[in-house]
C-alpha cells in the first residue's frame, strides 16, 4: 500500500539541515562551552535517524552513499595518528599542540590538534550509531 | 520575590508533569501515551530553561535545544510505530 505522508517528508527536509548544522556549532564549540565530539555525533545520527525515519533505507543509502563501518575506522586511524604525531617530535605520546594563527576570515584563532582527536570520535560515534540502527532496521 | 516566582512556577512544571504521568500510566490507548511522553518533554524543556535562570547560567541552553530535537524525533518514530507497525522501512515504494 503506497501512502503519503507529505508533511512529515517535507518538515524532514528543513529539520534535517537545522539538526545538522546544530550539530557541527556542538563539535566546534566543545573546547569553550558543553558540547563536543561525542553529543556532536550523537545529533549527527540523530539528523540521519530522522531520514531514515521519513524515508526509507534505500533513499538514504542512495542520497548518503557511505559505509559507516570504514568510516568508524577511518575516525580510529585519525584519532591515533594525532596522539601519534608527538612521537615524531620527541614528545611523549598524547602530546597536543596548539597555536595561533590569522586565518583570511576568521582573524585571530586558536588552532588546536585536539580538534583532530575530536574529529575522530565524531567519526566514529556517528559510524557506531549508524550501523548499529541500520543493522537492526533491515532484518525482518 | 523573583526567587520566589521561579520556584511557584518550577512546582506548577511538577505538577504538569505528574498530571502527565498519570495519563502514561493509565492511559487507554497507545497515541495517548504518546502525547503525553511529548508533553513531558515539552516540560521538561520549560523547566530547565527556569533551572538555568535560577542558576544564572548559559550552560543549559545546548541541552534545551537537544532536548527538544529528541522529543521531536522520539514521538515521531513512536507515532510511526503506532501507525505503521514499523519504524524503519526498506522500501517505501512497495
Amino acid at each position: 500500500m503506497k501512502v503519503n505522508n507529505v508533511i512529515l517528508q517535507f518538515t524532514t527536509k528543513i529539520v534535517f539541515f537545522i539538526i545538522f548544522f546544530f550539530a557541527v556549532h556542538i563539535f566546534f564549540a566543545g573546547h569553550y562551552t558543553p558540547g563536543g565530539g561525542f553529543v556532536g555525533g550523537l545529533v549527527t545520527a540523530s539528523a540521519i535517524v530522522l531520514l531514515l525515519v521519513a524515508f526509507d533505507l534505500k533513499t538514504v543509502r542512495s542520497l548518503l552513499p557511505i559505509n559507516y563501518i570504514y568510516m568508524v575506522a577511518i575516525g580510529l586511524l585519525i584519532a591515533l595518528g594525532t596522539a601519534a604525531i608527538a612521537m615524531f617530535l620527541d614528545e611523549p605520546f598524547f602530546t597536543h599542540f596548539f597555536d595561533y594563527f590569522y586565518l583570511p576570515l576568521f582573524g585571530k584563532t586558536s588552532l588546536h590538534t585536539a580538534a583532530l582527536f575530536d574529529f575522530g570520535v565524531y567519526l566514529v560515534v556517528v559510524g557506531v550509531t549508524m550501523t548499529i540502527i541500520q543493522t537492526i532496521g533491515e532484518d525482518e | 520575590m523573583k526567587e520566589m516566582i521561579l520556584m511557584l512556577a518550577l512546582a506548577l512544571f511538577m505538577v504538569a508533569i505528574f498530571l502527565n504521568l498519570y495519563r502514561v500510566i493509565v492511559g487507554p490507548s497507545m497515541p495517548d501515551r504518546a502525547i503525553a511522553l511529548d508533553t513531558i518533554g515539552v516540560n521538561l524543556i520549560s523547566a530547565i530553561a527556569i533551572v538555568s535562570i535560577v542558576l544564572t547560567t548559559k550552560a543549559f541552553l545546548e541541552a534545551i535545544l537537544i532536548l527538544g530535537i529528541l522529543a521531536f524525533i522520539g514521538t515521531i518514530a513512536f507515532s510511526k510505530y503506532i501507525e505503521r507497525g514499523t519504524i524503519i522501512e526498506r522500501n517505501r515504494n512497495n
